[in-house]
């Protein structure tokens, strides 16, 4: 206890209250911003959450009431098909650079490409495809729009993917090979499948970084006030319609818009509790 | 351990000797260095030739260049001849899949496929048959009970290969490697991540196969070798320094070298 006094002893322990005041200070300002979004956002949003939220359309300018019905299906449909074409892309160009390309020139190149494309700005992504996809064809549309996430997406699939499959063992490849299975059988019925749980979490995280994008879709997918399936045409969406309808004039716009942010902030959580169930039930294999 | 040897080896008198593989003049190299250095042997058809020798003097590496493992890496090459059946397979322009669905493997560490009992061992032989259901129920069947493994995962065939013991996934590994009816199989230190009981029904099981296959073990347990081996073979830094029949290495070996190692000077 006397041991205790020394001047050596009482240093280390300012020199540590210092330090564990500073780290415990910046986890609380983390965690007041985090907190503070949700507060808001649950407090503006829930009064949106009702049942007309789902079952009527975006109201025209100076009307009552109104839903995001069109916004939400837009979206659902938007998002849906960006999934159903990243998915296999990522998975396969994924499933390339581990079990093929590995070290080629041809994989390190695709690397440095995938890594740039995961750094892009997504209003790049967005203009290049209002370049080639809206500006040649000359009106917005879904598909447009689902281009445009795709290419965010992609990347994102791939290299988890990739990042996955590294994590399977050598020694399982070799016994698939060992019993003069050709390699695309190695790569999808074993390699693939024993990083199954980590591939369907990847591939949650890029659906959750998707469906809120806005920036692509201002560009493509654009908006449309009116209920629409038509995926060559313009399509509503949550995301724009928050962007136009958060800095209307209107009241019930801007509930609306609140309603919306909410419903994809939930959406979003579900995608990664999902993610996180996934990944626990790989390591518990 | 004497009477078990004599007992294999009287009736191989009876019979004309055959040989599965023939290695000649093998050379191999990761990259630069150089992993064997001139072996040449002969491993004997439906008998258990066992490699020995410590940590890194090649053992393995000769055991993957009998079914190309190597082959999966870049930089790895091997030079000579390996002769199986007759016909080399070095040859570049050996099929390698049709070669290791004839040379099957079993590994150190247990390696079930992540997939059901059933499909693990029912991969192998769909690549390369095409079986009906029921025949396939009996191709299962089989492998398991040559494996030593069918009583304890006969209630279980659906469950994940992964759910079963080490000992058991073992056992599985090398039921699948049997269902493809290969005609050589190597065992890469099949018992060295297994305990005591594991390892003794590993041991039968060789017996057993020993029947069927042409068997090519790498272990680190000179019992091992001495109980189940017919032939040994002693390697030292990629060289072989000594091979013979299994009683000949371990009761009167000729080299010095194996001689200590044999008897735990050396090693």
């Amino acid at each position: 206890m006397q041991m205790n006094t020394s001047p050596l002893y009482r240093s280390r322990q300012r020199t540590n209250l210092i330090g564990l005041t500073l780290s415990m200070a910046a986890m609380t300002l983390g965690l007041i911003a985090l907190f503070w979004i949700l507060f808001v956002l649950f407090s503006n949003g829930l009064a949106a959450l009702d049942i007309s939220l789902f079952t009527q359309d975006t109201p025209a300018p100076g009307s009552d009431g109104g839903g995001l019905r069109n916004a939400i299906v837009g979206s659902l449909m938007i998002v849906g098909l960006a999934v159903l074409v990243s998915t296999p892309v990522g998975i396969l160009a994924g499933i390339y650079l581990t079990e093929y390309g590995d070290s080629s020139k041809t994989a390190e190149f695709t690397r440095f490409v995938t890594d740039i494309m995961l750094s892009a700005p997504s209003i790049v992504l967005g203009l290049f495809v209002y370049a080639i996809a809206v500006a040649t064809i000359g009106n917005f549309s879904g598909y447009a729009g689902s281009l445009a996430l795709s290419l965010i997406a992609i990347p994102v699939v791939m290299r988890t993917t990739e990042n996955m499959l590294r994590l399977v063992p050598g020694s399982l490849r070799e016994a698939a090979f060992a019993l003069g299975a050709p390699r695309w059988k190695v790569s999808t019925m074993v390699t693939l499948r024993a990083a199954k749980a980590g591939v369907i979490t990847g591939l949650l995280l890029a659906i959750a970084r998707i469906s809120g994008e806005t920036a692509p879709l201002l560009f493509t997918a654009l908006n449309n006030q009116f209920f629409s399936t038509n995926m060559e045409r313009p399509m509503a969406n949550l995301p724009v319609v928050i962007f136009q309808f958060a800095m209307s004039p209107y009241e019930n716009w801007i509930n609306l818009a609140w309603g919306g942010a909410l419903l994809i902030t939930l959406a979003v959580l579900v995608l990664n509790i999902l993610a996180r169930v996934f990944f626990r039930e790989k390591v518990r294999a | 351990m004497n009477a078990t040897a004599m007992a294999t080896a009287a009736p191989a008198q009876a019979t004309p000797t055959k040989n599965a593989l023939e290695v000649r003049n093998l050379d191999f190299y990761y990259g630069k260095f150089q992993g064997l250095k001139n072996v040449n042997l002969n491993i004997e058809e439906r008998k258990v030739t066992a490699f020995i020798g410590p940590s890194g003097c090649g053992k393995s590496t000769l055991l993957r260049t009998l079914n190309r493992m190597y082959s999966l890496y870049p930089g790895q090459r091997a030079e000579g001849q390996i002769n199986f059946y007759g016909q080399n397979i070095l040859d570049p322009k050996q099929d390698l899949n049709l070669l290791r669905a004839r040379i099957g493997m079993v590994f150190q560490k247990p390696t079930p496929f992540p997939m059901t009992i059933y499909d693990n061992i029912a991969f192998g032989v769909k690549l390369y048959e095409n079986l009906s259901k029921s025949e396939m129920d009996d191709r299962v069947e089989w492998a398991l009970t040559k494996a030593a493994l069918w009583n304890e995962v006969k209630d279980k065939l659906g469950q994940n290969g992964m759910s079963l013991s080490g000992g058991q996934q073992q056992r599985l590994c090398i039921a699948r490697s049997v269902a493809v009816k290969p005609s050589v199989l190597l065992l890469d230190e099949p018992t060295s991540a297994l305990d005591p009981i594991s390892t003794g029904k590993v041991e039968e099981l060789v017996h057993e196969l020993k029947k069927d296959y042409t068997i090519a073990i790498v272990t680190h347990n000179m019992q091992q070798a001495a109980r189940c081996s017919d032939y040994t073979a002693y390697m030292y830094l990629g060289e072989l320094i000594e091979f013979g029949s299994t009683e000949q290495i371990f009761f009167k070996p000729t080299k010095t070298e194996t001689e200590d190692y044999i008897t735990g000077r050396f090693g």
